[in-house]
């Protein structure tokens, strides 16, 4: 599964995008993220406040509950700032 | 319905002209064109905006498909630039046609509204003092939320 990141958590990691492979039991956005901040400090310091992050999974735009399974891409990245 | 997601500077009057054109006889159409702001008391050398653009066509078509279900449109477009862009560039535009202005008006007002904290964007600013991310605005969401 591959994982990019954006604007200033992209900055905060220092990279735009990894391949990862977490196992089963890691059914959810919000579980990626946790398994993510479990497996490496700097994750979870650069993530911050865990309600900030928003995320999109196969370029859909979904809650922390969305499944992953099957996914191939899963987006994380803070608020929007457009327009 | 036309969603445009580039890094190319357009012409607002240009893009608007073309949009009449082809709208024949609508009775009326809205635009708001979005510019880098730079204001004496808050100025900025260049604004750089980050994009998702998968992500960013696919939420601005179902925007558009909304704004178009909901105010009875007879069209919609929005495009959207992203990369480093100067103060007085054309950021934005949406542009909405309708038989009456009521419509038009309320359906570009919606479309920005929703594309502001809906479209993955991030806007990054350069001043004076340096560079920084522009924050996320409650009044931004307290904006989307009074359609719901």
């Amino acid at each position: 599964m591959k994982i990019l990141y954006f604007a200033w958590l992209r900055e905060r990691l220092n990279r735009g995008e990894e391949e990862v492979s977490p196992p089963a039991e890691v059914a959810t956005v919000g579980n990626l993220i946790d398994w993510l901040a479990a497996r490496d400090e700097a994750f979870a310091l650069a993530v911050g406040k865990r309600a900030l992050i928003k995320a999109a999974v196969d370029a859909r735009l979904v809650n922390h509950d969305a499944p992953i399974t099957g996914a191939s891409v899963v987006a994380l990245f803070p608020p929007m700032t457009g327009g | 319905m036309t969603v445009r997601v580039e890094t190319a500077r357009f012409d607002p009057g240009a893009e608007t002209n073309a949009f009449l054109a082809a709208g024949k006889g609508a009775g009326a159409a809205v635009t708001f064109t979005g510019v880098v702001r730079s204001l004496p008391d808050d100025p900025i050398t260049a604004l750089t905006l980050e994009c998702y653009p998968e992500l960013a066509i696919n939420q601005l078509t179902a925007i558009v498909e909304q704004a178009t279900a909901r105010f009875g449109l007879l069209a919609a477009t929005v495009i959207h630039r992203y990369g480093t862009l100067l103060p007085g560039e054309p950021i934005v535009q949406v542009m909405t046609l309708s038989p009456h202005r009521e419509a038009a008006f309320r359906g570009a007002e919606f479309l920005m509204d929703y594309l502001k904290t809906d479209a993955p964007f991030w806007k990054q600013e350069t001043g004076p003092g340096g560079t920084h991310w522009v924050e996320a605005k409650a009044e931004d969401d307290v904006a989307k939320a009074r359609w719901e």
